[in-house]
């Protein structure tokens, strides 16, 4: 036991991880990080993680493809070749408007989901961090790190009474894929 | 969320007794985690012999030129267009149901999306096709991008409806494949973490290492929403800009203001029918009946009732605009389809779009699985019908009356049409077999709120009104996966 690197509460009901962070936090113990297989709604709040900023790159991307378009379409039609339609001004905005937006919604889709992917290390071919197989099926996992938190027994007690359904003392703190 | 009841007054959406975290992953995983059944192979290899035929007739026309096709001096668009259309417009469901129905918070997309967002995915694909045959020379197809040329740098003529369709469909197939990707990957990770051996290796490359932590849920819910935000306008878009393909030409028929909103609404209607089509074989072949549940397909007959109505009045409108208008040519461009030649075309759309839907009025057929699988083929023909009209019979009666010609579809063209179904089903079915066609991660957040088992509980515990509890048992009479003799052994 005195090996244990992580302790994992696992916990069948959200509600129940939920009452957990709770009783750890009451308690003073930190969580290093909770795994579940679903969305939990208001988790971010207690666990004090902050708002994500992806909506601001969002934002800067789209931009970025407005402008990208505007200056791709207003080079190529009106400055390099302007085709003479029937005397038509060249800078004919409203037909540059259906490329703008499109290029917009392009950029940012692209940009935040790339964003995304980078700031949580998602790639192909990247050695999953799972500290519980079962935290991408059915288990709500807890993981509290043991050499920051003494007094693990406290911890498997609080943990269990707040409803989890097994606590493991893990030497390891990933699972092995190989 | 979890910890909040859903009204009960609400139709559940999730059915089924003793329904666990574990069993939804298990229920949905059983056509990934294990051998395919007969009616899979059957389907399969009769799509797969579809995708051949298309392989074929497409090689032959790429081989010969578009003169392998029925089209003449004045029908020069027909089935190819039509094909096109068709598909994109079937396409446009997938987003919907994805990205509009997630901004209205209209909780029973979550067991349906995934399927009908790989449907986008393949009928754009589709649609795809037929643009680069259409072209005649396809090896030369990327000279429809702004590319630096040897022609002075002479660039695409971006005031051309057909440019922005370039950038619209690869725009919307780009966005909604990245879109349905990233809503996989959790699912993905889940398939990893049960399976062993070579398939974990290769789930764990597609999963990106995908763990489920706090930070990257926060971060997905947030790109689905914005996501589901930028694809709202832009499915709008494509189907709007599809039409302006029609409406910016001086062709009669076509000409008209009406046809953004109206292709859209089409779209819709078209999509939706083949969500039915395939959802409601899908459901009972891989045993979905408890996610996919009567009130999803329920509400989405309701949905094809909507748009179908939105659809007959635009067809009203066109009409009545053409005689209003008092321009003789937009007149008898309608003359002509609703009793030229081509009446009976007409006609197969009129019924199929306009007036079959109405049936769905009835709770008796909107709650008939039968009956929502033959109307929603009805919807497919009725559809692809509109297209045919709209393209064909706009056509063939030009300007000069010495051209006037009709349109047959040579051997070739009807091989293209039903080898596209084939590369279209083969994919789909190929989808069913390695991904779950249901997203697991967004059941389970339904599990606790909105699951029939949930509601009974709240009903046992005597914490609802009594009156309400009887309406909500009376709704579920509706439901093939409840039986009334285990709700009353419940009770």
């Amino acid at each position: 036991m005195s090996n244990a690197k992580y302790i994992l509460g696992h916990f069948e009901d959200p509600d129940d991880l939920m009452h957990g962070i709770d009783q750890l936090q009451t308690n003073d113990i930190s969580i290093y990080d909770v795994f579940t297989p679903m969305p939990i709604h208001g988790i971010e709040a207690k666990l004090g993680v902050k708002r994500s900023r992806l909506p601001i790159v969002a934002f800067c991307c789209g931009l970025t493809g407005t402008i990208a378009a505007f200056s791709m379409i207003y080079y190529m039609l009106v400055i390099d070749w302007p085709i003479d339609i029937g005397g038509k001004p060249a800078f004919a905005f409203p037909d540059f408007v259906p490329i703008m937006f499109e290029v917009t919604v392009l950029f940012c889709s692209f940009g935040i989901v790339g964003m995304f992917f980078f700031r949580n290390h998602l790639f192909p071919g990247r050695a999953p961090r799972v500290m519980d197989l079962r935290a991408t099926n059915d288990r709500f996992i807890i993981a509290i790190d043991a050499k920051k938190n003494p007094h693990p027994d406290k911890i498997d007690s609080l943990l269990k009474g707040a409803g989890a359904v097994e606590v493991m003392h893990n030497d390891r703190k990933y699972v092995s894929y190989e | 969320m979890s910890s909040h009841n859903e009204s009960i007054l609400r139709e559940p959406l999730v059915t089924g007794k003793n329904i666990t975290y574990a069993k939804v992953t298990a229920d949905i995983l059983v056509p990934v985690e294990n051998k395919p059944n007969k009616a899979w192979w059957i389907g399969f290899i009769v799509s797969v012999l579809g995708a051949l035929l298309w392989v074929g007739a497409v090689s032959y026309t790429f081989w010969v030129g578009i003169g392998a096709w029925g089209l003449n001096k004045t029908v020069g668009w027909a089935w190819d267009i039509t094909g096109f259309v068709w598909w994109v417009g079937i396409g446009h469901a997938g987003t919907l149901i994805s990205a509009v129905l997630l901004l209205f918070r209209q909780n029973w997309r979550n067991s349906i999306n995934r399927s009908a967002e790989a449907m986008t995915i393949f009928a754009v694909i589709c649609a795809a096709t037929y643009v680069v045959s259409h072209m005649g020379r396809p090896w030369l197809a990327y000279w429809v991008f702004p590319l630096p040329n040897q022609f002075g740098s002479l660039w695409v003529n971006f005031n051309s409806p057909l440019v922005w369709d370039v950038f619209a469909i690869s725009t919307y197939f780009s966005v909604s494949l990245v879109f349905w990707y990233t809503g996989l990957l959790p699912d993905i990770a889940t398939i990893r973490d049960r399976a062993t051996g070579l398939r974990r290796r290769i789930y764990s490359i597609f999963s990106f290492g995908w763990n489920g932590s706090v930070k990257t849920w926060q971060r997905f819910e947030i790109v689905s929403l914005i996501l589901a935000g930028v694809s709202t306008p832009l499915v709008l878009s494509v189907h709007t800009i599809v039409s302006m393909d029609f409406a910016t030409s001086v062709i009669p028929g076509w000409h008209t203001t009406i046809f953004p909103p109206y292709f859209v609404a089409g779209a819709i209607f078209s999509g939706f029918a083949m969500v039915q089509t395939l959802l409601l074989i899908a459901r009972k072949v891989l045993g979905f009946e408890n996610y996919i549940t009567m009130f999803h397909i329920e509400s989405m007959n309701k949905i094809i009732i909507l748009t179908g109505s939105v659809v007959g009045v635009a067809y009203l409108t066109e009409l009545f605009i053409a005689w209003y208008s008092g321009a003789e040519y937009e007149q008898y461009a309608f003359l002509n389809r609703v009793s030229g030649p081509y009446w009976w075309a007409y006609w197969c759309m009129m019924t199929c779009n306009v007036i079959s839907p109405q049936l769905f009025w009835f709770k008796k057929i909107r709650t008939s699985i039968a009956a929502s699988w033959i109307l929603s083929i009805v919807v497919n023909i009725g559809m692809w019908f509109e297209r045919f009209v709209i393209i064909v019979t706009s056509l063939h009666r030009d300007y000069l009356p010495s051209s006037w010609v009709m349109f047959y579809p040579s051997t070739i063209d009807v091989c293209i049409f039903i080898g596209s179904i084939g590369v279209f089903f083969t994919l789909f079915l190929l989808f069913l077999r390695v991904l779950p066609a249901i997203a697991m991660a967004e059941v389970k957040l339904l599990l606790k709120s909105s699951s029939d088992q949930a509601k009974q509980k709240l009903i046992k515990e005597g914490a609802v009104d009594k009156i309400h509890a009887q309406f909500y048992t009376d709704s579920l009479d509706k439901y093939d996966s409840v039986s009334p003799e285990v709700e009353y052994t419940r009770n």
